[in-house]
């Protein structure tokens, strides 16, 4: 004679026997995330591919002229400018230099911070959270102001200090010289976020495993490179791809704190260039063309990323 | 005992430099105009007045773009926390078929740099404002539309924990109770979700409160429908900034998202934290 199985348990088989008719219940759920995402993502992504295969100027926005089909003619137009390549090599020595400078810093100060005294790193933490939360709009103009040529306390600092040449210096006259303040507000935003994940990666290192090194003589900076960095590594590499795809997309710093890309447009990036050329020059096939480059390359290192967390166990 | 003495004195010495920029634009926002304009160089001040908050407030029209920001935000922190929690919902307490596609496609969204979609959405907007003018260009519905969608996917990536988390059996309990698949997401899964909801409301506060590329692009010439770092740069005036109004309206501006900030602390270092800052 079966015995009758407990009552909780049949209400269970039941439960999950209405769970897998109900096919269409996790689609009601997410209808209205993807129709947001639909209509406001995935349409103007297919729109952007599109309109770069155009030649969509102000004209045609207006309606003064048809729209033409110019195959690859934007992208041609692109490759053969020689600013295009001068905007790409900025975007990608001004990237990789915040990422560095990001990583260094925020490396530096989490190894620094597990030798501190409890309120000593308090009160580190609590600076790089305000340095954290700053937007980058407020940061930018604070920054501006700090290396303001007459009224800022750089300038003044450096003056008194009785170094000659710095009352009245502007800090974004010159290409590298504007581009190393936006990068030092870019550093400054940024490596709490690096500072914070390392230093919790560290503490996650169990104290035994540095002692045992310790104990088989292993110096401070032995410890540092054979031991800790191959146990940070997963982390590592998530801040470092992340900051890569920040410092990579950079808008807001380097158009307000140059101007819009700088004198005569030396301080463009990719993403001020696809926007001056469309907003500012009406050439808006063009623009989108320069936008599908960027989306393209940030989609290549995203991919990396998505192997980096894999790889730290994030479970899909 | 002096090595770790030393090793403090660095660390409170990198604090002061960290903390340094957003002293001088409290600092500067409290300094009397003639001060400021003077270059005074002190590090502190004697006199301290409300008058730039004042002039920023009063003149500016500054609270009229507060609440602009405010009322963008708070549209879009709803908007999108419902929708992701219960794209959420779908996504982890249901077995279907193109369920691990569609959160690899959340990942990917949320990678999308949606700076390259300024092009496209703006030409989107004017579309949709020949029909609807009030989520059209110029408008704030605009503003609202674009930042609820470019939250969802961080959103959802982060409730999903959350929402994986409640047991099965309170699910069960609640279908031997009666209660139908949506009463029991709307009376017992969203109340016990609610510390993931609150920290996702707070991301995605920050990333449309910060946003200046997508406010400057849609809000052309209505002035009046302005948000915070639109206006805030409208000060900047060639040659002759006033530095008072921008570092009292920069307070104004960052004192609501350090207040989050500290509230989800606990929450940032883990990687996705790093999503918002763009």
């Amino acid at each position: 004679m079966a015995t009758p199985a407990p009552p909780l348990r049949a209400a269970g088989r039941a439960f999950a026997r209405l769970r897998r008719g109900g096919r269409l219940e996790p689609w009601a759920y997410l209808v209205p995330a993807l129709a947001v995402l639909g209509a406001l993502l995935v349409y103007p992504l297919y729109q952007l591919v599109l309109v770069s295969f155009y030649d969509y100027r102000q004209p045609q926005v207006t309606g003064a002229q048809p729209l033409r089909f110019s195959g690859w003619e934007n992208y041609r137009t692109l490759l053969g400018d020689p600013q295009f390549w001068e905007v790409l090599g900025n975007t990608v020595v001004f990237a990789g230099a915040c990422v560095t400078g990001t990583i260094a810093v925020g490396g530096c100060l989490a190894v620094l911070a597990t030798r501190l005294s409890a309120w000593v790193r308090t009160l580190l933490f609590l600076a790089a959270l305000g340095a954290w939360a700053t937007p980058a709009v407020t940061g930018s103009a604070v920054w501006l102001f700090l290396f303001d040529p007459s009224l800022g306390p750089v300038n003044q600092a450096l003056a008194a200090l009785g170094l000659t040449g710095f009352e009245g210096h502007s800090w974004t006259y010159t290409k590298w010289s504007a581009f190393g303040l936006v990068l030092s507000q870019v550093v400054w935003c940024s490596f709490p976020f690096v500072m914070v994940t390392l230093y919790a990666g560290i503490r996650s290192i169990p104290g035994e495993v540095i002692e045992a090194a310790r104990l088989d003589g292993a110096s401070t900076a032995r410890v540092a490179l054979s031991v800790m960095l191959p146990m940070l590594r997963p982390a590592m590499a998530v801040v470092t791809v992340q900051s890569i795809i920040w410092d990579f997309k950079i808008f807001t710093q380097i158009y307000i704190m140059t101007g819009g890309g700088g004198i005569a447009g030396q301080n463009l990036v990719l993403n001020v260039y696809a926007y001056q050329q469309a907003f500012a020059s009406g050439q808006y096939g063009l623009g989108s063309a320069i936008g599908v480059v960027t989306t393209a390359l940030l989609l290549m290192i995203s991919l990396v990323y998505l192997r980096a967390l894999r790889r730290q166990g994030e479970v899909l | 005992m002096l090595r770790r003495l030393r090793t403090d004195a660095a660390g409170l010495a990198v604090a002061l430099v960290v903390a340094f920029p957003l002293y001088w634009m409290l600092l500067s926002a409290l300094k009397p105009r003639a001060d400021l304009e003077a270059g005074d160089p002190a590090p502190f001040t004697l006199t301290p007045t409300l008058e730039s908050f004042r002039r920023v407030l009063l003149v500016e029209d500054f609270g009229r773009y507060l609440l602009n920001s405010l009322g963008v935000a708070a549209a879009v922190v709803v908007l999108s926390t419902l929708c992701a929690f219960l794209a959420a919902v779908a996504l982890t307490r249901y077995r279907f078929r193109s369920r691990a596609t569609l959160l690899v496609m959340v990942l990917v969204a949320q990678m999308v740099p949606v700076e390259a979609l300024t092009i496209p959405l703006f030409f989107l907007m004017r579309g949709i404002g020949q029909s609807v003018p009030q989520l059209g260009l110029n408008h704030l519905g605009s503003l609202v539309l674009v930042h609820t969608a470019f939250a969802i996917p961080l959103a959802i990536w982060m409730l999903r924990g959350f929402v994986a988390a409640v047991p099965r059996e309170l699910e069960e309990a609640a279908w031997l109770d009666g209660a139908g698949s949506f009463t029991f997401v709307r009376r017992v899964l969203f109340p016990l979700t609610a510390p993931g909801v609150v920290a996702t409301s707070i991301f995605a506060f920050i990333m449309t409160w910060n946003d200046f590329l997508f406010a400057t692009t849609f809000i052309i010439s209505a002035q009046e429908n302005q948000t915070l770092p639109v206006a805030l740069l409208s000060f900047f005036r060639p040659d002759e900034n006033d530095w008072g109004a921008i570092m009292a309206g920069s307070v104004l501006m960052t004192l609501p998202v350090l207040v989050f900030f500290l509230f989800v602390q606990r929450r940032l270092a883990s990687g996705l934290g790093g999503a918002v800052k763009g």
